[in-house]
């Protein structure tokens, strides 16, 4: 997999497939930021779908004009009820840029849309600069075909070429193609082996097999189509390496036992039963990237975060305490308010009428239109920086993990997104990005290390820069900051004490200038005047809390933020 | 793009496996008061297959034509709906989606827009909640639900009823239906108080074995090729477990369930600290539908057994800090009372 050509190839290859039949495939999930190379791509994409209707939408479009709406204008104007057609409504294409944006609901509704079948097929265009930031996974998991782009270089990625009449050929081949008895065999054991949960990746598979079958002009699937099934589809989505008795080559741990299966253990007996199952998973294996453990372990890269901002989405159009209603547009989810608007037509009804001629119906223009606000206050984010450093640590950490879980448990009422950033050594470490789901505190948080250093300075930025992802998303964040001593450790990694104090205060003010609340909580046997300093600097009160215990913890944060 | 014709959905009683969850189903099916079935598990493991599958799979209902809430007769007919005649129509049990995004007007019904803009007139549009009467309303990834129409959903589900009092309109109409519910735990939480108004509660996970994975692919594919003769395949299959279910609705009545159960069922709940009485009561309705479904007379503990974890999973005080999950604390529970 280390030869670009061939990545590049595999790139042109997706793109045919795709073309040949959308509609089976669900679309594409293409990960690149903005470049030349993603140029190259949707230009390809342009050209393979020639004669198909390829429509751009994007993930703020409001929700009539995806789905379908009343055309207000229109309504007004001839008095009658005119629809508008909703994008979404008839079969096509369509071009998802800033896919890594989409919300929830409208991942939801595509996904409901895309598993009805009617011929669409969506392409969604991921920029997401973090692992992190991702096309929402109930989207993600409805697109056959995953490509990420960011490794290519612009040297090692000619203009793609899409010939026409062969895409013309394969187009009538497909609904001929055969599929061999053992190969749904096959590639369900291969998503098996590299930990897919998901059973609709093993359906995906098939569909691009037949695909790249009649491109090669075969009616029959063989080996070499599975492996660009295998390639295109299941390899992106390998939770784990398809033979775990191949060792980690460094330290790092390997995937959480509870959801990866060992297969070695079920399925010993197939894999003597079926030789060419191996060398299905032998060119597994080589496509696969080579970090791909580190990554899983670093931060469960393939089990994403985007899908936590659930609530994250600004309804506040929609709830909380009414205000007055306000001239405004229909759509984007704003209610009209009918008696507002009404009466704000009335005055003129006598004007209309004699200009219009029309005495039998009520004249309203799109200014009279009045639309409803509520106030809301949006969703807290709690981000809790812990030291992990020293011999302390880990009851500090133990003790953390069970306040976030408790703060969780209580949390739904209030909506509180609660978020774990732990520094020691000469780094800082997000353990847990803002989520409300105990399940999944649960899991990323069941190992925890300790000892080191204590780069103060450090686990401040990385919070400041969670704060600001949170704030993204609608979130009011507030950062609750657990140590027991002073920064030792600056944020260039060394060992210095008087510049890590110094890169200490200065990230405490930035986050008191960016006006964020926070809270710190001195968990010392004796108060620490250094401490007291920084939550100065910080803005924040000062808590000594000795023997923090997690219930103590929680009902300290609470009350502290309660906003 | 190529169908043209509408192929029926994935025929229930083909879908291998996740035999809980068709239970549940299926239950529901029996006695709609059973209130529900909330389904939570990883994505790809059929839980929108299912719900729609059943839809298909419900025998139809009798309604009066026109009616926008379903009504069973010319008396139930709420007063706001003009008839254009008062025929009957054989209706498919109405299953309707409630999407993520759906606006409140949508779901609980508004001033009808079109007559007040363009005639100035008060009329009732109905929302989804009218429609979903006598059927069932489906929300896929439920515990992403905006806090509102989780409110909204909150009373209505519990009254049976939908009262609607905005914009000058007074409107009540049923809006009796089983909630179906899927999602997956690990984007969210679902607030306890909805939590609580789903019946059975089902974990789903996709099946770990390679054969039953292949066989999963194997149909699902055959399906995708060619639906309708898929559908044709199955529709032997299809009728006998409706027959069974129709069947099962005539016994319910008929089911015995004596003091002894009643003492089971209540000392499961006592003894897994469940809150409130419902756990108790859709424990035994559950337990009597499946008696009424496996043609037994009388409600015995094995039918209690079968259904305790889909009753009461979802119902468990929750501890946070504890690591079991509430299926193993269900199942053990259930061996230390029953012996």
């Amino acid at each position: 997999m280390s030869d670009p050509t061939a990545r590049w190839q595999g790139v042109n290859l997706g793109i045919a497939c795709l073309a040949l039949d959308p509609a089976a495939m669900g679309g594409m999930w293409l990960r690149a930021r903005v470049g030349p190379v993603r140029d190259r791509v949707e230009n390809s994409l342009k050209l393979a779908f020639q004669g198909l209707s390829l429509r751009r939408i994007t993930p703020s479009m409001p929700d009539d004009a995806l789905f379908g709406g009343i055309d207000l204008a229109a309504t007004l104007d001839r008095g009658t009820l005119v629809r508008s057609m909703g994008v979404l409504s008839q079969p096509g294409i369509l071009l998802l840029p800033m896919a890594e944006r989409v919300e929830a609901g409208l991942a939801a509704r595509l996904a409901t849309t895309l598993d009805a079948r009617r011929g669409l097929a969506v392409i969604a265009m991921d920029e997401g600069a973090e692992p992190g930031e991702r096309a929402p996974a109930a989207l993600t998991d409805r697109l056959a075909i995953h490509l990420d782009l960011s490794d290519h270089a612009l040297g090692d990625a000619p203009e793609l070429s899409i010939d026409l009449d062969a895409l013309a050929e394969a187009r009538a081949l497909l609904p001929l193609v055969r599929l061999p008895a053992e190969a749904i065999a096959e590639i369900t054991e291969v998503a098996a082996r590299l930990g897919i949960h998901s059973l609709r990746a093993p359906l995906q598979a098939l569909a691009v097999a037949r695909a790249s079958a009649a491109l090669s002009g075969s009616d029959i699937v063989e080996e070499a189509d599975i492996l660009t099934a295998i390639e295109l589809v299941l390899v992106p989505r390998a939770t784990q390496m398809p033979e775990t008795s191949e060792a980690p080559q460094d330290d790092t741990p390997p995937p959480e036992p509870e959801n990866t299966p060992d297969p070695t253990e079920t399925d010993i007996d197939d894999l003597t039963a079926l030789p060419p199952m191996e060398i299905l998973l032998e060119a597994a294996r080589a496509m696969l990237p080579p970090d791909l453990l580190a990554k899983l372990a670093a931060g469960k890269a393939v089990r994403a975060t985007s899908a936590n901002g659930s609530g994250a989405k600004r309804t506040g159009n929609r709830r909380g305490r009414p205000l007055p209603p306000r001239a405004g547009r229909m759509g984007d989810g704003a209610r009209v308010d009918l008696v507002a608007t009404l009466r704000a037509a009335a005055p003129w009804q006598t004007i209309r009428r004699n200009l219009s001629g029309d005495a039998s119906k009520v004249h309203v223009r799109m200014s009279d239109i009045r639309v409803r606000r509520f106030k809301e206050t949006s969703d807290r984010a709690i981000i809790f920086v812990v030291d992990a450093s020293g011999s302390a640590a880990m009851a500090r950490l133990a003790e953390a993990k069970g306040a976030v879980e408790l703060l969780l448990a209580e949390a739904y009422s209030r909506r509180d997104h609660v978020a774990l950033v732990s520094f020691r050594g000469d780094r800082s470490d997000i353990l847990l990005p803002p989520t409300r789901s105990l399940v999944q505190t649960k899991r990323r948080l069941a190992s925890l290390a300790g000892g080191g250093g204590t780069p103060l300075a450090a686990g401040l930025r990385a919070a400041l820069e969670l704060a600001a992802l949170a704030k993204a998303k609608g979130m009011t964040p507030s950062i609750a900051l657990l140590t027991d001593g002073r920064a030792n450790v600056d944020l260039e990694g060394n060992a210095n004490r008087s510049q890590a104090a110094e890169d200490a205060t200065l990230m405490a003010r930035i986050i008191r200038a960016q006006g964020y609340p926070g809270l710190v909580i001195d968990t010392g046997q004796r108060p620490t005047r250094s401490l007291d300093t920084l939550a100065r600097d910080m803005g924040a009160p000062y808590l000594a809390l000795p023997r923090a215990d997690s219930r103590n913890l929680s009902r300290a944060v609470d009350a502290a933020l309660a906003s | 793009m190529k169908d043209v014709m509408e192929p029926g959905p994935f025929p229930f009683s083909a879908i291998v496996g996740q035999d809980e969850m068709k239970r549940a189903m299926i239950l529901t099916a029996i006695d709609g008061g059973i209130g529900g079935v909330l389904v939570f598990g990883d994505r790809g493991t059929g839980k929108s297959t299912a719900v729609r599958g059943l839809a298909a799979l419900l025998p139809p209902i009798e309604a009066v034509a026109g009616c926008p809430v379903n009504s069973a007769s010319l008396s139930q007919v709420p007063d706001w709906v003009v008839l254009s005649d008062d025929k009957m129509v054989q209706k498919a049990t109405p299953v309707i989606d409630l999407p993520l995004g759906a606006t409140e007007d949508r779901v609980v019904g508004a001033l009808d827009i079109e007559k007040a803009l363009t005639k100035g007139e008060k009329a009732f549009e109905p929302g989804l909640l009218a429609r979903a009467n006598r059927g069932y309303l489906y929300i896929d990834e439920v515990n992403l639900l905006d806090d509102h129409l989780v409110d909204l959903l909150l009373d209505v589900a519990q009254s049976g009823l939908n009262v609607v009092e905005r914009e000058g309109l007074s409107i009540r109409h049923p809006a009796r239906f089983v909630l179906v519910g899927s999602g997956n735990p690990e984007e969210g939480e679902l607030r306890p108080q909805l939590l609580d108004r789903f019946g059975l509660s089902v974990e789903v996970a996709s099946p770990k074995d390679i054969e039953v994975r292949i066989d999963v692919i194997r149909r699902r594919d055959a399906y995708d090729r060619d639906p309708v003769a898929f559908c044709t395949e199955w529709a032997k299959s299809e009728s006998d477990l409706r027959a069974r279910i129709v069947a099962a609705r005539g016994r319910l009545a008929a089911v015995a369930s004596d003091d002894d159960t009643l003492r089971d069922c209540a000392s499961l709940c006592v003894a897994l600290g469940s809150d409130g009485l419902r756990g108790e009561l859709t424990l035994l309705r559950a337990a009597r539908a499946l008696a009424a479904f496996e043609g037994d007379t009388a409600v015995t503990r094995e039918h209690l057994r079968a259904v305790a974890p889909s009753a009461l999973r979802h119902r468990l005080r929750r501890d946070p800090l504890d690591e079991a999950g509430s299926t193993s604390r269900v199942a053990r529970v259930v061996d230390e009372v029953f012996g």
